[in-house]
């Protein structure tokens, strides 16, 4: 009777040591891997906070771009990403729906599904060079935004499709049945009921690919970007975009300028985390609405 | 199967639960012939006739000496009806007459094919991979798995509603006018009145009339799942079919469901599945009782008929065993 009741007195204590050293453990990894990213944002923000004015904002670059503002890059960056989502964004969702909703799970369906997640990881300057020589050689549409667009539009397709296509699979059967069951078709089903369900999932997922085909460099390199340029007039115009221009600051430029430098990585990083923010409150606030 | 046409056949009763008024009126129209021609029940005995016309229909139950008939126009007949899930059979050789303006309730243990088999008068089996049904379910004479028939028209007829309570995540009057909206049903004033009816209908209207705009979620369970019987309503389906509707709800909510169940049985036909058999006798007045004899086996429907004999003198003792709780 004693002896089954110590041993587990020394049971439970062992597990109790466990719990606490799993906890400190898990702690400190958690730790490690959110000092990076932490120092990363703080660096750039205290070093190019004192960069930031209207008039780096608003004016165009001076003095082979060591003084003056970055203006015409962020036009062009913001020309350049809506026209991505112009045309990665229909196109993406249309295709999300459609592998959720329709394509099923053939041999095919899981070829295309493996196909476009084996996409996402190739590396950014192969879609550069795809968008080369897809878009500006073979197509005539020059280095342009629009060339640039469509080559981040394909960069960003399969996080695009992902996201739309997880959201939907997301979505209760309950709410599909329930759709079905009232007489509905299939497509008023999609339309009416599982997308609405699912736009949160799938918009936030639209905003991170956006947001990172917009900080993306070496795509637009050769397809797009324009070491100086006036303000972009048009889609067929080559343009000044922030990533291009904080990586040549960076590395090329003859006298260089830190301020400008740490400016241009600041208004980058802010657009896209603002992007990805304003897309989590966003989500958030659907949720809300759409417990289940 | 039962095509032989009927000849002056007169029946009127509107409510046809109670066997004596029913027997009266058969007692008139003795001119209904005998059928027994349905396979794979074992004393079966609710037999459904229709002409081909289908302006007339009519069942016959026997049980014993009598013989009841009633109004069976848009009726369901099931007819050698098997359900299968890939290359297991799980329900197999159905055949029952399911009337019209009456509530039906299938009963039988968990995993018995209630469910699968309340699905494929709607074709919600569609809607599952590798699941196919063979046999004729018949609405109104029209086999509603020929290929000619869209399963969107089925369903805008046969209206269901589900375990768990599944309103959409909208609000109250949109929940309700879902279906008139994809029927393509515009106007305010039209989708006002829609929604008003099918709220008084399913009893929700008193508790909700003020707060339409409110979202679904907001509501109690009972209250969502009364929301759900209002939406089913609003297409103004033929048949109701429920599939264990009060199993997540609580005593007084599944009080007032079964007082709108059996207010709505008065108007179209009820075919409710229910594991809880003091439900399937308070709320039914045709009972089927469905088993499963073992894993391996697929479901059969042992016996139906009027449920008040089936709770009071089963034919089979299959039936009695269960009814009485020594197994399942």
């Amino acid at each position: 009777m004693r002896q089954p009741r110590q041993a587990l007195i020394g049971q439970v204590r062992r597990a109790r040591i466990a719990e606490v050293a799993a906890r400190v453990l898990l702690a400190v990894c958690l730790f490690c891997a959110a000092v990076p990213p932490i120092l990363v944002i703080g660096v750039i923000v205290w070093r190019g906070l004192p960069a930031i004015s209207l008039e780096f904002i608003f004016d165009m670059p001076k003095q082979s771009m060591t003084a003056g503002g970055i203006f015409p890059a962020i036009v062009g960056t913001a020309l350049l990403t809506l026209a991505t989502a112009l045309f990665a964004v229909p196109a993406g969702i249309a295709a999300g729906i459609y592998l959720a909703e329709y394509a099923g799970d053939s041999l095919l369906a899981r070829l295309i599904r493996l196909s476009i997640a084996n996409m996402a990881g190739v590396p950014s300057i192969v879609y550069g060079l795809f968008g080369l020589a897809a878009f500006v050689i073979t197509m005539h549409l020059r280095q342009s935004i629009l060339s640039g667009a469509l080559t981040l539009a394909c960069l960003s397709l399969p996080a695009i499709i992902t996201a739309t296509e997880e959201a939907l699979r997301q979505v209760p059967s309950e709410l599909r049945n329930a759709a079905l069951a009232l007489g509905a078709t299939k497509f008023q089903t999609i339309t009416r009921v599982i997308l609405p369900a699912a736009a949160p999932g799938a918009v936030t997922g639209v905003i991170l690919g956006l947001s990172r085909a917009a900080g993306e460099t070496a795509p637009i390199i050769v397809t797009a970007a324009a070491f100086y340029a006036p303000l972009p007039t048009g889609l067929m115009d080559k343009t000044m975009v922030l990533p291009y221009h904080l990586y040549i600051m960076a590395t090329q430029a003859v006298r260089s300028n830190n301020n400008v430098v740490w400016g241009t990585a600041l208004v980058l990083v802010a657009s896209t985390m603002g992007a990805a923010m304003a897309a989590a409150a966003w989500r958030s606030a659907q949720r809300r609405k759409l417990r289940w | 199967m039962v095509t032989d046409v009927l000849q002056a056949l007169r029946f009127a009763s509107p409510r046809a639960t109670d066997p004596e008024v029913a027997v009266g009126i058969d007692a008139e129209s003795a001119v209904v012939p005998h059928f027994a021609t349905h396979t794979a029940v074992s004393a079966e005995a609710v037999l459904c006739a229709n002409n081909t016309a289908a302006a007339s229909e009519a069942v016959r139950c026997e049980e014993g000496a009598q013989v009841v008939t009633r109004d069976l126009r848009g009726a369901f007949e099931l007819e050698g009806v098997s359900i299968r899930y890939g290359k297991e059979t799980v329900v197999s050789g159905v055949s029952m007459c399911i009337p019209s303006k009456s509530v039906t309730a299938l009963i039988g243990p968990s995993g018995c094919g209630k469910s699968t088999l309340l699905r494929c008068l709607n074709r919600m089996n569609d809607e599952i991979a590798g699941a196919a049904v063979t046999g004729a379910v018949r609405l109104e004479g029209v086999d509603i798995n020929d290929g000619k028939v869209d399963a969107v028209e089925v369903r805008s007829r046969v209206g269901m509603v589900f375990q768990r309570p599944n309103p959409f995540p909208m609000s109250i009057y949109d929940n309700v006018a879902f279906g008139p909206k994809t029927f393509g049903i515009r106007r305010r004033s039209e989708l006002n009145g829609i929604v008003e009816s099918a709220l008084r209908s399913a009893a929700l209207w008193s508790e909700v009339k003020d707060v339409l705009n409110k979202h679904a979620f907001e509501l109690s369970g009972g209250q969502q799942q009364r929301l759900c019987i209002a939406r089913a309503l609003a297409t103004e389906p033929e048949v109701l079919l429920m599939d264990e509707p009060a199993s997540a709800l609580d005593p007084v909510s599944t009080q007032q469901i079964e007082d709108t169940i059996a207010k709505l049985g008065q108007e179209m036909m009820i075919v409710i599945v229910t594991h809880n058999m003091q439900q399937a006798a308070r709320v039914s007045h045709q009972t089927a009782f469905m088993l499963r004899e073992s894993n391996e086996a697929p479901a059969e429907l042992i016996e139906t008929g009027d449920t008040k004999s089936i709770f009071t003198n089963p034919r089979d003792s299959r039936t009695e065993r269960y009814i009485t709780g020594r197994f399942g």
